[in-house]
């Protein structure tokens, strides 16, 4: 019976939710454990949600000391020194998060991401990483698709006004309603690795200029050994050059990654609340989705551009062979 | 987006907040973490423990206490240095009135009742302050901005008003669980334990006039020696057994519809009750006095029985008795009143039972009843960005950039957040284009009291109305009256129209005002002799703007009480949550200016209907035209702006 049936105080506490996704998609958001990386403004979002939600369990990994600037965005950072002092980002978040929830368990994990095993990441029914460098993504993706238990893999990352969101559920199954029925349903993900591969020209016409430029800016980061937000316009003619190239070689025009786009990317690297705020929401409700199984999950990119407001899912992978 | 002119109007402003719960908590959080500096609170509620799976600035250490203060001190711990001043006030008081609105740079609203929203909008719209509205319910929200003059009101977009249902299908035609909800609440529990001299319609016999004598209020009065047990059985036989006899003997009724099934309790119930509530708790708390305790029954998402059922419905009438004598009498459907919900969900349940329609849990009944709206964290949080990235925007006058935004379950066109530019004042609009309306009434017939009873408070949403027919007032509410003028009044309000001092007939213009929300509006009578009792029950027909269409069969209706829902236009678009694509005719060719907003015609917003089953109609009214959708614009704009008739291209 325990850990089967909800407790009074769960019921009490999750009703509102509970009339939203059901008790049964209750019941596994209490046994699922999220491990998160790189503790900015809109993970804290993130985190806040999830932990409101009553998940399980929330790891949080990043070592890095509290600044001025961490403080600027992150509500879960209180501006008092004594506070803080020899606290990590993860540390300082831990003891805040514990507040929303105290039925969710909020631990830290110390240490270099890159170096923890598949194993590590096999303890976690959802990894949901930020602040990462191209190949950092690209590692903990293979790595979390290595186990063969399903673990929800995500990326987010916000810019000044914009934000990205990246799924990979790997083969999922899940049930949704339609009408009056539940449909079972199945998708395939991409991995990162293999969804940035697909060929631009490859693409629908109308894919997201935001999607482009975020790949020409992390290519760049990448290429000059930059920590993930470490640009200025400065850059510009570096980013210019870059896109040339990239555009030369998928075969597309350079008009699809606007100057005025890219300019705001390198300038606007901090995190700007509003958007954390959005991007937190989407991130945690697809979290949610994932550790139920339950409702359509958003394959697999989603953009966000405060300057028009639009908050949009796209679909980046192979196209289908016609059969 | 961090220019120093932003930062500058941001730093400056003064904004008020309306409603710290749901939205507002986020809210207060990202206008903090977003540099403002001048925030002021108005709410008054307190908190409670259904409130902490979302209101994250709240803990359960803070039950009880004020809303507004609580989040402005929680939010002060990270950022001490900013200026939040917190109301534990309603909204409607006098002391909030155009001056106060005046004061503050922008509005945002973050309600949960169409009454504040209504009295807001107007303020705002008389103080001529920029207001940004928002709602959610579990994964929707939107996110709408209104602007005198320059965008529509508030109100000129009809809400949808609370689903009704007319009497008859209440006391003695169901086919839906939320009717046995409602007959249960307010007829069965009313009777019980409301008060007794309020109206009640729960013997009511459509052609039965002669039995009435019978069954007057002795039937629910306890009888002198009888005992709990005698006395609910006997009111279990008579609502369950009697009335129903009575019901099927009316062969006309059911000539098309399943007929009910008497249900006794000797039939449910051969044997004794009272052995089997032995157990139950000596001196426990009238708090944790529940029908579910005492027999036993753990799970709220169980589905009972009809025996289960029948047993709650005992168990929470006698624990009433026993427990809660002094009550009895006084007391009103409380969804936080664990014994009050066992007793209308078993109640309901017997009821649908015998009518043939499904059963409920606990858990389902309760949100019925109790108009619970389900909410989660993630959606408020995301509404909350994107008030703000609208508030900083009328703070930069950015005008052109003004988005009406909606947050969509399922993706419409790939968009998950779907902006849309907002659309001109409705010219129709009595509130904010101050068109006149029309009344057409019996003005023998109709009495000034119907009048400001069914239009002026119900219809028109005022407070404090005063009521001028050329240079005289015929009726005010206001708290400096005099006595004699309240004597006049009172009178007044039993005259029939064309009675009145200042006689009120066919022709006549009245003005109504309400002071305090600054607003009035004209209103043109028409004497018109007949009115139909069926669909035009008040004997009154106001029209002169566009009207949410309302259920055709609503004669004498009973309502389930407003829902607390945020999100109501949101219906029209999201009824159905399927593929909806909010889309409008580029050429509005009825309209002169070709700016009036089509999707007002498609209003059928109704709470949802929490029955589960299908609201076929509703559906099918949700006819949305398409959208000529400019194939080399990346943008999808669907109206003009208030600037120039021809669509805009952008970036």
């Amino acid at each position: 019976m325990n850990g089967e049936e909800l407790t009074e105080q769960e019921t009490a506490l999750y009703d509102r939710q509970i009339r939203v996704w059901g008790a049964d998609a209750q019941r596994r958001l209490s046994k699922s454990h999220i491990l998160v990386y790189g503790m900015k403004g809109t993970v804290a979002e993130f985190c806040k949600n999830i932990v409101l939600a009553g998940v399980g369990s929330v790891t949080l990994v990043d070592d890095r000391e509290v600044t001025e600037e961490a403080l600027s965005a992150n509500f879960l950072i209180l501006p008092d020194e004594n506070l803080y002092h020899g606290k990590t980002l993860a540390e300082v978040c831990c003891d805040s998060l514990k507040e929303f929830n105290p039925m969710v368990h909020v631990s830290v994990e110390k240490g270099d991401i890159s170096t923890f095993g598949v194993e590590f990441f096999g303890k976690f029914d959802a990894v949901v990483i930020s602040c990462c460098s191209l190949a950092k993504k690209k590692l903990i993706n293979q790595k979390c698709r290595k186990l063969s238990k399903r673990v929800a893999f995500y990326t987010v990352d916000c810019r000044g006004s914009c934000g990205e969101i990246f799924v990979d559920l790997k083969d999922y199954k899940y049930s949704k309603k339609k009408l009056e029925e539940t449909v079972e349903c199945q998708l395939e993900f991409p991995s990162f690795e293999d969804t940035i591969s697909v060929p631009w020209k490859a693409l629908p016409k109308r894919v997201s200029k935001l999607y482009f430029a975020m790949r020409v800016i992390e290519q760049f980061e990448d290429a000059e050994g930059r920590n993930p937000g470490e640009t200025s316009i400065a850059d510009l003619p570096g980013v210019l050059k870059l896109r040339k190239e990239l555009c030369e070689t998928n075969s597309v025009n350079e008009s699809q990654i606007p100057d005025a786009l890219l300019e705001r990317l390198l300038m606007d690297t901090s995190e700007y609340p509003p958007v954390c705020a959005i991007i937190g929401g989407i991130l945690g409700q697809e979290v949610i989705k994932a550790i139920s199984g339950k409702g359509d999950p958003l394959k697999n990119f989603f953009f966000f551009d405060a300057m028009d407001g639009k908050g949009l899912i796209e679909d980046i992978s192979e196209p289908k062979p016609v059969s | 987006m961090s220019s120093e002119e932003q930062l500058s109007a941001i730093k400056g402003a003064k904004v008020l907040m309306v409603g710290a719960g749901g939205i507002g908590c986020e809210l207060l959080k990202t206008l903090a973490l977003s540099g403002f500096q001048d925030i002021h609170i108005i709410d008054m509620d307190t908190i409670e423990v259904s409130n902490l799976n979302r209101q994250f600035l709240f803990r359960q250490s803070h039950v009880g206490q004020s809303k507004a203060k609580v989040a402005r001190d929680v939010v002060l711990r990270f950022r001490p240095n900013i200026s939040i001043t917190p109301y534990h006030a309603n909204v409607k008081e006098s002391r909030f009135n155009v001056d106060f609105y005046k004061e503050f740079d922008v509005v945002l609203n973050g309600l949960d009742n169409l009454d504040a929203r209504r009295h807001v909008n107007r303020l705002c719209l008389a103080a001529d302050v920029p207001l940004v509205e928002s709602g959610t319910t579990g994964f929707l929200g939107q996110v709408t901005v209104h602007l005198k003059g320059k965008t529509e009101c508030y109100e000129c977009q009809p809400k949808p008003a609370p689903k009704t249902y007319p009497v008859c299908t209440i006391t003695s035609t169901p086919s839906k669980f939320v009717h046995c909800i409602v007959w249960a609440k307010d007829l069965l529990f009313a009777k019980l334990f409301g008060d007794k001299n309020l109206e009640n319609d729960l013997n009511v016999r459509s052609s039965d006039a002669t039995n009435l004598s019978e069954h007057s209020e002795d039937v629910f009065e306890c009888r002198k020696g009888e005992d709990i047990e005698q006395y609910g059985r006997r009111i279990y036989d008579h609502v369950f057994g009697h009335n129903i006899e009575v019901a099927l003997s009316n062969e006309e009724t059911w000539k098309n519809r399943n007929r009910p099934r008497p249900i006794y309790s000797k039939d449910v119930f051969p044997d004794k009750l009272t052995k089997e509530n032995g157990k139950t708790e000596k001196g426990s708390a009238t708090d944790d006095v529940s029908a579910m305790a005492s027999l036993g029954l753990k799970n709220p998402q169980d589905i009972w029985s009809l025996a289960e059922n029948s047993r709650v419905f005992y168990e929470s009438l006698r624990l009433f008795f026993l427990k809660r004598q002094k009550e009895i009498g006084n007391l009103t459907f409380d969804k936080d009143d664990q014994l009050a919900v066992e007793f209308v969900t078993a109640a309901a349940n017997i009821r649908a039972s015998s009518f043939g329609i499904p059963l409920h849990s606990l858990f389902e009944a309760k949100g019925i009843a109790g108009n619970i709206v389900h909410a989660v964290a993630t959606t408020n949080a995301i509404i909350a960005g994107l008030i703000v990235i609208e508030a900083i925007k009328i703070l930069k006058k950015d005008s052109n950039s003004y988005r009406m935004t909606y947050c969509l379950e399922h993706p419409s066109k790939k968009l998950l957040l779907m902006p849309v530019e907002p659309y001109e004042p409705n010219k129709s609009c009595y509130v904010c284009s101050e068109t006149p309306l029309s009344l057409e009434v019996n003005t023998h017939h109709s009495k000034l009291r119907d009048f400001v009873e069914k239009i002026v408070k119900a219809k028109l949403g005022m407070n404090f109305p005063v009521i001028m027919s050329g240079a005289s007032i015929i009726y005010e509410i206001g708290e400096d009256l005099e006595e004699d003028m309240v004597a006049i009044y009172a009178a007044n309000l039993e005259r029939a129209l064309s009675e009145l001092p200042s006689p009120v007939i066919s022709g006549t213009v009245l003005t109504i005002e309400d002071l305090q929300q600054e607003f009035s509006c004209r209103i043109n009578i028409k004497h018109r002799e007949e009115f139909d009792e069926e669909r035009e029950p008040d004997g009154m027909l106001l029209s002169g703007w566009v009207e949410a269409p309302v259920d055709k069969n609503n004669n004498k209706s009973i309502g389930n009480g407003e829902s607390t829902s945020s999100v109501l236009s949101m219906e029209e678009i999201q009824e159905g949550e399927k593929d909806v694509e909010i889309q409008e005719t580029s050429e509005s060719a009825e309209n002169v200016t070709g700016k009036k907003r089509k999707l007002s015609e498609v209003s059928k917003g109704t709470i949802p209907d929490h029955s589960g089953l299908p609201d076929e109609s509703s559906r099918n009214q949700n006819q949305l035209e398409k959208l000529d959708v400019d194939d080399e614009d990346d943008e999808l704009i669907i109206s003009n702006d208030w600037e120039s008739l021809t669509k805009k291209k952008r970036l």
